[in-house]
């Protein structure tokens, strides 16, 4: 377990260098930053003094080496727009987007497990064939779009829930429905297929024999092994919708990290779109990494196994 | 019990495939009338996509009230001409998807060769350059790109390389890992054959199919990634009409008409279902045993 856990952390350490060098790159290809950051009257002298300051007079590697060490401590440079340090604006912003993306799992979890453990054991019934044909359209249809008519028919129409913003549980319902809406089809046939593993096991033939009531053979004892498969997905959902969750909160105006980056893009702020996307690619690698290292928790063979 | 008993299928399963297995002949003729679109798109257009005809402006679909036979999806802000507009974004759709497509297949595919195939540093190399591609997502790293590379169709097609190319990779490395333990490669191997004609002659044949299979089912994953970064206004621009860009037209009128940003997301639908239904279809048929894609 331990050399597992060493060998797990290490990937994820290469991965984020290497996102780092990614943005690096892109760096570069923008252009002369400082052409951006002073007057448009300033004099070559003070060009060159800023990029003295900068160190964009020092050759690559040796750029990429004080890009590093700034980057290690969350120091992308200061926003273009906001004269305050990026990563801190970001950091400010993030918790909007994580309530977000919770939000939109605890949705796709709140369809898909009891559609997955339905159609398992009615097979071929009415909600094991609606579901198919609902994953089957679900799966074409992108978020925003999901979003859009969303605020068409339940904001504007009905006018039951706001369309905009950030504020109480009402203004996260359809944003969390939008975002959540594209992995419940996977996440609903991941766990039917385990299910009906299972549900075909020698234990689950034994507690059957025994006597026990079906609905708790199914709902606590089957269920509880057929969601191992349906956790290591909703690490990787989970940190999709951190990536999805950029669109959806331009969609519903939500003040999330997303945002920022899409406002900074068109701002020209390339400390924070760069900031945005270390922080998306830290939140991601460890939301996998963490997933990765808790299924001992929920299968005590894999604990075993390793320790 | 149930299992015995040949159950009706749904009506909408029924009109997309007919039968088990059968041609899903309604998803092949949508993706043919994309293509049919994108190619004649100029000369299908009942009026020009961006000709500007206030007078007509806002106008609803035909079927709707105030809807006139001269404008059947009706009219944006404009007045200009929802069905010649869908008809036009079919060409960018089409373009970046069949591009983005053959190119990250052509990526993939051979670094997932190189790698499944030589093994060791190389392999080491290429599935570390897997890993650090797929912890980026690849949203937050289109915008990355979108901030510093010139707008336009080209940088649209690059950025969905850089994102679907690992795909390809992973794919037929796996299956060229396995591919090079047969004996007929091992065999070509001693008798001295090239390493490149073993490439050429030996192992691409046995991936291609899996490889049409999955270009098949992402020409709609693009498709939409592809409206979504349009929609933002970080992908095509205007003056060049398409999907994305029309829901980010139609978004500021959400209150008063709803035509606008329905029409161009049923028509992403539509070509989004009919690509995974096609490809479910070629998975099927090609690969019947296995089935993993």
């Amino acid at each position: 377990m331990r050399a597992y856990f060493v060998k797990r952390v290490l990937q994820g350490v290469v991965a984020i260098v290497g996102a780092l060098l990614i943005v690096f790159v892109a760096q570069r290809l923008s252009g002369d930053p400082v052409a951006l950051m002073l007057p448009m009257d300033a004099g070559e002298a003070e060009f060159a003094a800023m990029r003295e300051a900068l160190g964009l007079d020092k050759p690559l590697p040796a750029q990429f080496g004080i890009f590093m060490v700034n980057a290690v401590q969350g120091d992308f440079g200061d926003s273009y727009q906001w004269q305050a340090p990026a990563m801190t604006l970001l950091l400010e912003r993030l918790p909007a987007t994580l309530e977000l993306a919770l939000a939109g799992l605890v949705f796709a979890l709140l369809l898909a497990v009891p559609l997955g453990v339905v159609s398992s054991v009615h097979r071929g019934g009415l909600v094991d064939r609606a579901a198919k044909v609902f994953a089957m359209l679900g799966q074409a249809v992108p978020g925003f779009w999901i979003g859009l008519l969303l605020i068409l028919f339940v904001a504007v129409e009905l006018q039951w829930l706001p369309a905009f913003g950030r504020g109480g549980l009402s203004n996260l319902v359809l944003p969390a429905i939008a975002l959540g809406w594209y992995p419940v089809a996977a996440m609903t046939r991941t766990l039917r297929s385990s299910m009906l593993d299972i549900l075909d096991s020698d234990y689950v033939r034994m507690e059957r024999a025994i006597g026990l009531p079906e609905r708790w053979i199914v709902w606590r004892y089957a269920l509880r092994n057929a969601m191992v498969p349906l956790v290591t997905m909703i690490g990787v959902y989970f940190a999709n919708m951190l990536g999805g969750a950029f669109v959806i909160e331009v969609v519903f105006a939500w003040p999330g990290i997303g945002r920022a980056v899409v406002d900074a893009v068109f701002a020209r702020d390339f400390p924070v779109v760069q900031a945005g996307v270390v922080l998306a690619a830290l939140v991601f690698v460890a939301v996998n990494l963490i997933v990765d290292l808790s299924y001992g928790l929920i299968d005590p063979r894999i604990r075993h196994a390793k320790a | 019990m149930s299992e015995a008993v040949a159950l009706p299928r749904p009506l909408l399963a029924r009109l997309l495939r007919r039968g088990e297995g059968g041609f899903p002949f309604l998803a092949a003729s949508v993706l043919a009338l994309v293509l049919i679109c994108a190619l004649l798109g100029p000369w299908l257009t009942p009026h020009e996509a961006g000709k500007i005809a206030l007078a007509d402006a806002m106008t609803p679909p035909a079927w709707a009230e105030g809807g006139s036979a001269k404008h059947l999806l009706g009219t944006d802000n404009l007045g200009r001409d929802i069905l010649s507009r869908i008809i036009a974004g079919a060409r960018v759709s089409a373009n970046v998807a069949l591009y983005a497509i053959v190119i990250s297949g052509l990526i993939g595919a051979s670094l997932g060769m190189a790698a499944g195939y030589f093994g060791g540093f190389v392999d080491a190399a290429i599935s570390r350059l897997i890993d650090v591609q797929m912890s980026v997502p690849s949203i937050p790293l289109a915008m990355l790109f979108a901030a510093v590379l010139p707008p336009g169709e080209a940088m649209v097609i690059f950025i969905i390389v850089l994102s679907y190319w690992t795909w390809y990779a992973r794919l037929v490395r796996g299956e060229v890992l396995s591919l090079r333990e047969r004996d007929y490669i091992k065999l070509a191997k001693i008798a001295g054959v090239a390493t490149p004609v073993i490439f050429y002659r030996h192992l691409a044949p046995n991936v291609l199919n899996m490889l049409l299979v999955l270009a098949t089912l992402q020409f709609g994953s693009v498709i939409v990634f592809e409206a979504g970064l349009s929609f933002l206004g970080l992908g095509i621009q205007p003056p060049n009409v398409s999907w994305g860009g029309m829901l980010a037209d139609g978004r500021n009128f959400i209150d008063v008409a709803w035509w606008l940003i329905t029409m161009p997301g049923l028509a992403i639908m539509a070509s989004c279902l009919a690509s995974n239904l096609l490809g479910d279809w070629l998975r099927d048929t090609l690969d019947p045993v296995r089935r993993q894609i």
